[in-house]
This record gives C-alpha cells, sequence and structure tokens, in this order.
C-alpha cells in the first residue's frame, strides 16, 4: 500500500507516493537517480550505502523509506551544497585517499557523520567511527590522514 | 609536404570505419602484442585488426587518448596521460582519456598483469614521439625552418635562436587529417628530459569520485530498463530439478526468465527483483562431494598434474652430497576471495540488431568476444563500454554479467542490468587457488644453501623461481597456472592480484628464513650473502635503513620479518615488525616497511599508493582471509563471516621508491603484495619461535601451533 512520504533530500523537500517498507538506497538509486550512494553488501556491514539522516552517518540499504518521513537525507550529491567541495571531499582529493572511488562516498558521508558528531575526532575515534566501512583497495592510511586533516584536533 | 587529407599508411576497411568515428587532427595508429591473459581469458586470440591503440590531437589542440585499458583504481588514467605529455611536449592538462569502449579504443587484451605501464605504456609514448615528429614537420614547412632549428614547449614549435617565431600544434592540426602509423625511428625521450613523468601527480579522477558523479556500471540508467536478479544456485555442483515460478509472477510487473541455465527475475524495481526472487520455488540434487578447506590439500595431491619444470642448475644429487642438514617443509594457503567492494555489474540494452553492454569488466574486448560468440552477432553489432570499475584485482576478467545481462535483454526486449548481490559476487567468483608448496634444501658445512628442491601445486609458476645463489637447484610446477584441470578445484579458480606470487613468496621467503635460523645467520644477512642481483641487494638494504634493521640470530623475540621477490619485474623487499598475543593467538602487524624498485616511475604518487595498497590487502590473505565450503557449497557469501583488512588492522606503513638505474618501467599495481604473508609469517616465528606453514595465520592456527 503506498503512502505519501515527505522528507528533505541534500536541501529539496521531496514527496514520494511509495511503499513505506522500500529500502531507501533502492529509492535513492533507482527512483530519484542519485547513485553515488552505492550497494555493496546489503546487509549494513560495509558502508558504501552510507547517507545522513539529521546529520547522523546510516545504512541506506538497512532503511524503510518510512523511516526518513519527515527528515533531512544528505546523500555524497548534496554534501556539498554547491560547487565548492566540502572540507572532507577536498582533503580525499588533496590526500590521494581513494582509488578504486566504489566506497569513497560511503566513506566521505560516515566521517562527516563522526566529525558532526565529534568536531575534534581523535585518531583512535577516526579509527573506530571508520571501521565498519570496508575498502578492497587498501586506501586506509590515506582515508585516516585525509579525516584526521578535518577534524579540530589535527596535529599543526 | 604534407597535404590535407592525406593518408599515407596501408588503411584497411576497419581501420577507415574506426577513423570515422575519430574526427580530424593528428591521429596515430599503434600496435601491441598480446602478452598473456588471464587464465578464464586465454582461448582469446586477438582477431580485431593488427592496429591497436591510438591518440588524436584534435584542432584546438587538445589531444585524446583512446586505450582499450581501463581504470579500476591502479591510476593508469593518470599515469598513461603523464607518459603522452612528456613524448609530446604538451601540458598532461591538455590530454583526455576514453577508456575501455569497444567502438571507440582498439584492441586489447584487458588490463592485468601488471602490463599497461611495463607493455603499453613504451608503445603509447612511441605513438607521442611519432605524432610530436608529424607537428615539427608540419611547423618546419609552415615557418620555412629546418627541423633542426626547431623546438617544442607546451604544445607550440618555436625556432631554438628566435622563440617568437612559433607555431601551435592546434594551429598545425586545424582543417586536417594526418594519419601515422608508429615508427620505431622517433626516439623516445630519455630520463633527462622528463618533465611530466617521474614527477608526483594527484590523480585525475579524484573530484569525480568524491562527489558521487563518477560512474560503475550499475549507476547507467536507461529509459524503461529493468532490473534483474538472478537464480543462485545452493551449491556448484547442485542441479536444477524444479521450478516452480508462480509465486514470484503473481507479484505485478515481475518477469520470470528461464533461458536454458539461466533463471532471472525481472523488475523495474531492484527490492521488487529482490522479493521476487526469493519466491521462486526449486529443488537441487546434488551429488555427495564433501571437499571442505581442510581435506581439501590431499585431494588437490592426488589430482596433480605431471610436474612443469620452471628452472634449474646444477644437479640435485650433488647437492643433496653436499649437504650436511636438510630441510623439508610442505607450505598450504587457502581459497581467498576477490571482493571488490563493486559487485559485478552490467547493463545492456539491444536495439536496431546492436548490443551495447555497459560493463565492469577488467576486459571489454574480451566480454565483446563472449558477446559476438555467444549470442551470433557480428563484430560491429556488439559494444562493451566500461564506466569505472570499482577494484577487480583478477576478480573481473571473464565478466559473465554481461553476457546474463545481454541475453535477458534480448528476451526482455527491453535494457536490462545485472548487478551481483554481494551473495552472488562471493558465489561466482573465481577464487585464487588454494595451493601446496613442497620445499626440499639443503645447507653445507658452511652454512651455505647447497641445494633447493622446490615444487609448487596449483597456485601456478609465476614467483616460483628463486633468486638467491644457490649451486643445485630445481623448480618445478604442477599446473603453471591458476586454474588447474577439469575437477581439480570445486568450483571456478583464477587470477588474484599478483596470482601465484603470492604463494611461492610466501614459501619461498620462510624456506630461506628456516635455513637462516639454522645456521644461526640474521634473515637479512643470509639473504644478502647469498643472493647477487643488484636489485635485490638494493631494495633489502633500503628497506633495512628505512625499517632501522638491527642484525640477530631468529627468533630473536622481537617479532621482526623480511622477506623478498619479484613479481611483473619489479623487485621488492619487505619488513615487518608484529606482535602476538599468546593467549588469543591474535597477530597484530605494527609496521611494514616496504622497498621498491620499479625502474623509472612514471608517476611516484600513484606508484606509493599502489604499494600501499598491495601492503594493506595483503595484510588480508596474511591473516584472516579464507574460503569455507563444503563441496561446491561456499559458506562465505557476505562480509559476516570473510574478513578483510579493517582500519583497526593498519599497521604503520612506510614505502620506499628505489632511485633505479633500470631505465625500464616495471609492474607497480601487484609487486608489493607478494611479500605479505612471508614477511608476517617471519616476523610471527621471530616472536614466538614457532613457525605456521598454512595461510591465513589465524589466531586458531597460532594457538594451535602454541599448544
Amino acid at each position: 500500500m503506498k503512502e505519501m512520504i515527505q522528507f528533505t533530500l541534500n536541501g529539496i523537500p521531496v514527496t514520494l507516493d511509495a511503499e513505506p517498507d522500500r529500502p531507501l538506497l533502492w529509492v535513492l538509486r533507482g527512483d530519484l537517480n542519485l547513485t553515488g550512494t552505492k550497494y555493496g553488501c546489503g546487509i549494513g556491514l560495509c558502508g558504501a550505502c552510507a547517507v545522513l539522516v539529521d546529520g547522523v552517518a546510516e545504512r541506506s540499504c538497512l532503511l524503510d523509506i518510512s523511516s526518513i518521513a519527515n527528515k533531512t537525507v544528505t546523500t555524497i550529491e548534496g554534501l556539498a551544497g554547491g560547487e565548492e567541495l566540502h572540507p572532507l571531499q577536498q582533503a580525499f582529493v588533496e590526500h590521494d585517499a581513494l582509488q578504486c572511488g566504489y566506497c569513497t562516498p560511503g566513506m566521505i558521508i560516515t566521517a562527516a557523520g563522526l566529525l558532526k558528531e565529534k568536531p575534534a575526532a581523535s585518531e583512535a575515534e577516526i579509527i573506530a567511527g571508520l571501521d565498519g566501512n570496508l575498502c578492497r583497495c587498501g586506501a586506509h592510511k590515506r582515508i585516516l590522514q585525509a579525516v584526521r586533516s578535518v577534524s579540530s584536533s589535527k596535529k599543526t | 609536404m604534407f597535404e590535407d587529407d592525406l593518408i599515407e599508411a596501408p588503411v584497411t576497411f576497419n581501420r577507415r570505419s574506426f577513423l570515422k568515428r575519430v574526427g580530424g587532427g593528428v591521429v596515430v595508429l599503434f600496435t601491441t602484442q598480446p602478452v598473456f591473459s588471464l587464465a578464464q581469458a586465454a582461448a582469446l586470440q586477438p582477431v580485431e585488426p593488427a592496429f591497436n591503440a591510438y591518440l588524436r590531437i584534435a584542432d584546438d589542440g587538445r589531444v585524446t587518448c583512446f586505450t582499450g585499458k581501463i581504470e579500476m583504481g591502479q591510476g593508469i588514467i593518470t599515469s598513461l596521460p603523464q607518459m603522452l605529455a612528456d613524448e609530446l611536449d604538451v601540458s598532461v592538462d591538455m590530454i583526455d582519456m576514453v577508456m575501455g569502449d569497444t567502438d571507440r579504443c582498439p584492441f586489447d587484451q584487458g588490463t592485468w598483469g601488471s602490463l599497461t605501464t611495463r607493455v603499453f605504456g613504451p608503445e603509447l609514448r612511441a605513438a607521442g614521439a611519432q605524432a610530436r615528429s608529424v607537428l615539427i614537420d608540419l611547423a618546419s614547412e609552415q615557418l620555412g625552418l629546418p627541423r633542426e632549428q626547431l623546438a617544442v614547449s607546451n604544445g607550440v614549435v618555436f625556432e631554438r635562436a628566435n622563440q617568437g617565431r612559433q607555431v601551435s600544434y592546434s594551429a598545425l592540426t586545424s582543417d586536417r587529417t594526418i594519419v601515422r602509423e608508429v615508427k620505431t625511428s622517433d626516439p623516445l625521450k630519455t630520463a633527462q628530459d622528463y618533465k611530466v613523468m617521474g614527477t608526483a601527480l594527484k590523480r585525475r579522477d579524484s573530484r569525480e569520485k568524491v562527489t558521487g558523479k563518477a560512474q560503475y556500471a550499475a549507476d547507467i540508467r536507461l529509459p524503461g530498463m529493468l532490473h534483474a536478479r538472478l537464480l543462485r544456485p545452493p551449491a556448484h555442483d547442485a542441479k536444477l530439478q524444479s521450478l516452480e515460478i508462480s509465486a514470484a509472477e503473481a507479484i505485478e510487473g515481475v518477469q520470470v526468465v528461464q533461458d536454458g541455465d539461466l533463471v532471472a527475475v525481472l523488475h523495474e524495481n531492484r527490492e521488487v527483483a529482490d522479493r521476487a526472487i526469493a519466491l521462486l520455488k526449486t529443488t537441487y540434487s546434488r551429488p555427495g562431494t564433501q571437499l571442505d578447506e581442510r581435506t581439501i590439500y590431499d585431494h588437490l595431491l592426488s589430482r596433480a598434474p605431471e610436474g612443469d619444470p620452471v628452472a634449474s642448475g646444477g644437479d640435485l644429487s650433488e647437492g643433496e652430497r653436499l649437504a650436511v642438514e636438510v630441510f623439508e617443509e610442505t607450505y598450504l594457503n587457502a581459497y581467498v576471495a576477490h571482493a571488490p567492494i563493486e559487485p559485478h555489474a552490467a547493463l545492456a540494452s539491444f536495439e536496431d540488431g546492436k548490443m551495447t553492454v555497459w560493463a565492469s569488466t577488467q576486459s571489454p574486448f574480451g566480454l565483446k568476444r563472449q558477446l559476438v560468440s555467444a549470442l551470433g552477432l557480428a563484430e560491429d553489432k556488439v559494444r562493451v563500454i566500461t564506466p569505472f570499475v570499482g577494484g577487480g584485482f583478477g576478480g573481473k576478467g571473464s565478466s559473465s554479467q554481461g553476457l546474463q545481462a545481454a541475453r535477458l535483454a534480448k528476451i526482455a526486449g527491453r535494457p536490462v542490468q545485472v548487478f551481483w548481490t554481494r551473495e552472488d559476487e562471493f558465489f561466482w567468483d573465481t577464487y585464487r587457488p588454494a595451493a601446496i608448496v613442497k620445499i626440499r634444501s639443503g645447507l653445507t658445512q658452511a652454512g651455505a644453501p647447497a641445494f633447493w628442491d622446490y615444487r609448487v601445486y596449483f597456485a601456478g609458476a609465476r614467483g616460483s623461481e628463486q633468486p638467491y645463489d644457490i649451486p643445485h637447484h630445481k623448480t618445478v610446477a604442477h599446473s603453471r597456472r591458476w586454474t588447474g584441470p577439469p575437477g581439480t578445484h570445486p568450483f571456478a579458480t583464477g587470477a588474484w592480484r599478483a596470482p601465484a606470487a603470492n604463494t611461492n613468496a610466501f614459501a619461498r621467503e620462510q624456506h630461506i628464513d628456516i635455513m637462516a635460523a639454522y645456521a644461526g645467520v640474521d634473515p637479512l644477512e643470509f639473504r644478502l650473502k647469498n643472493c647477487s642481483d643488484a636489485k635485490y641487494i638494493g631494495v633489502l638494504k633500503a628497506a633495512a635503513e628505512k625499517f632501522g634493521w638491527t642484525p640477530a640470530k631468529g627468533p630473536s623475540g622481537r617479532g621482526v620479518g623480511v622477506a623478498c621477490g619479484i613479481d611483473a619485474d619489479t623487485v621488492v623487499a619487505t619488513m615487518a615488525e608484529v606482535e602476538v598475543d599468546k593467549s588469543s593467538g591474535r597477530i597484530k602487524v605494527k609496521r611494514v616497511v616496504c622497498a621498491q624498485d620499479m625502474g623509472l616511475v612514471v608517476n611516484p604518487a600513484g606508484a606509493t599508493i599502489q604499494m600501499e595498497g598491495c601492503i594493506t590487502m595483503g595484510l588480508g590473505y596474511a591473516l584472516s582471509e579464507e574460503l569455507h565450503f563444503r563441496g561446491g557449497e561456499i559458506l562465505d557469501l557476505n562480509f559476516d563471516s570473510y574478513d578483510l583488512p579493517l582500519f583497526s588492522t593498519l599497521p604503520e606503513i612506510e614505502t620506499i621508491l628505489i632511485d633505479s638505474a633500470d631505465p625500464a618501467p616495471h609492474g607497480g599495481g601487484e609487486p608489493a603484495i607478494i611479500t605479505m604473508g612471508a614477511v608476517i609469517a617471519n616476523a610471527v616465528f621471530d616472536a614466538i619461535g614457532v613457525r605456521l606453514f598454512e595461510l591465513p595465520l589465524t589466531p586458531q592456527r597460532v594457538k594451535a601451533v602454541l599448544a
């Protein structure tokens, strides 16, 4: 049974007429053509599908769209909010913190959620915060450096 | 000297049609010879015309490089333009890449084997040199000056004595088409003239990738497209006995397709296809095979094909006579998965008799060949386009998902996207084979290696030769490739980043350590004493200096180890420090230092990233990655039981690129992974005084040897 579900997506109010139990991941990638949010495992173990829900990083493969009603969702496409890159995006570019790039949106979104909660996250907190995000190319060292450079606890 | 629209080279029909898609300007064709392919693609022989890749300089001065190679993270989207920029004397920013499109790019076997830089690279540079020479000829004519008086900088040809007399590439190429084949007569630049090669450049694709704009195969959208879910059997040896589709078909908009072995459900929404596939009612028959990850090694040895000699010298029986101590060990490694974070994906569209497939593949032309043959279509009726590939590591060579999508699209009459689930990805992977290495060696009274008798089973021959000064030695591969004869493995195996070389280095470098420990010699010193290869000596010394290696007889209790090897003509030496928790059996790798001699380094930044990636990925096969199975049933189907390296397992990583005396570029995407199993095993022995002979070095195995 379809329902009207309203939420804010990348700063824009959206109303969906859809079955409330549809996974947010496939609604984003299919109906809304926001393909920056990636499928990787489907059970919340890899982090490629991370989006911000009211500023908190969540796994969109595990979220029904009913759970985001009246909330604010930010995907990688809306993180910067303009032509200028978000500081984390800029840091990933400057640190060459990616290879194939497939896990990158999820890494950046997860880090954004972490730094919103803990703007001065330490190295240990960043490691703990990103440990559920998988990267197969082995860009971990640079991802940590990139996130660390944006954390206000960074060494100067 | 040159006329507009002059085509000098003999032009085949195919080349003409090829050129129609290119446009005007200076176009250079060049050829490459196939070196080798992935095992799955081994049947591929190039039947395409001999011309193989090319570049074009348009009348706006921009350069387009067309290549059948693909970008999967390894960074050739950055390093190939660097090579071209130097030979053409243009800014790297003036070069655009078109990659992996079979209609626009010339034939290429596939992106694997660390071949892009060392084999394709010199060809591309020769094309650049040829184009530059043509442009200098044109400038000579236009400026009325002999070639010798001209120089080029940044896409502008000028008189050496009077830089005001100049003409730009864009002015020279406007309104004409000039075609050249690569000749070898135009010399390539040498190191002192490199401006872009050897300079660390950041990735060119980062901005697209950090903003989510970068498109992968599953991100392509076409009007009316359907999403497919495939019926996956419970085991590779299972046979479908019955299929009941009515419950799935009862869902509005669901179409169930049965085409021989291919059973799929299609729907406009992916999650509806997900729901429908679960409603198919099936029964299967299964043979009673009970092989598992413990019994597989005996099975493999019982199926071992005849040995194929890889290398030999001296006389083993003479070596045996010289030996005062003999060392005999067997080394094992488990099946491991590729597990790229992007599962296999493809979108197929069949329109006006032409099949177009966007696929995550390491071999767009290999997939095209499969499509042509399986669908019975003409060569010019099949096009494969490769967007960004989300990791390959050897696992995206055969690309069966592209054929699945194409078959379904033909049947459905609409575009169909196949996007494997994680479970599909694990199940249909072509795993690194489980393998066995048996080594028998001896030491002389003086503590020098007397003989080396090496047999590798099923891993493959790559990296099996030993680099040490051993007077009597023999290396034999029982199966030179990583596939093995039919019936060997309970499922498909294939190339996995630096195929065979990981297994061979794990065995060889531990065995060398065993002899060093018996001889009472520091393991670094033992290697340096018994190896006279300058590259090996160079990387070992460089790693030791950075690591702060202090000599000690093993086991020293410090938990340090060393290993070295060669892959894709690049020599690496790795040192590691580990800590072993004896109660839990857990190994913590604290620090890894790796030195690499890869000859000419085109992009030091990219090469360093590849080394770091190899080291990090290598932690997985060394410590935690192991496929569990019962016959053809795969027990690890997601990341809940198959453990990739994590941020929390990351050691401190330091890398060194040797300023090499070798002017040729060698492989960079694979070499640094080959030593990871061995260096950690050697460091574990140094820490606890006990050796582990089976990868991965799980806590259970550590506890077992300590018990």
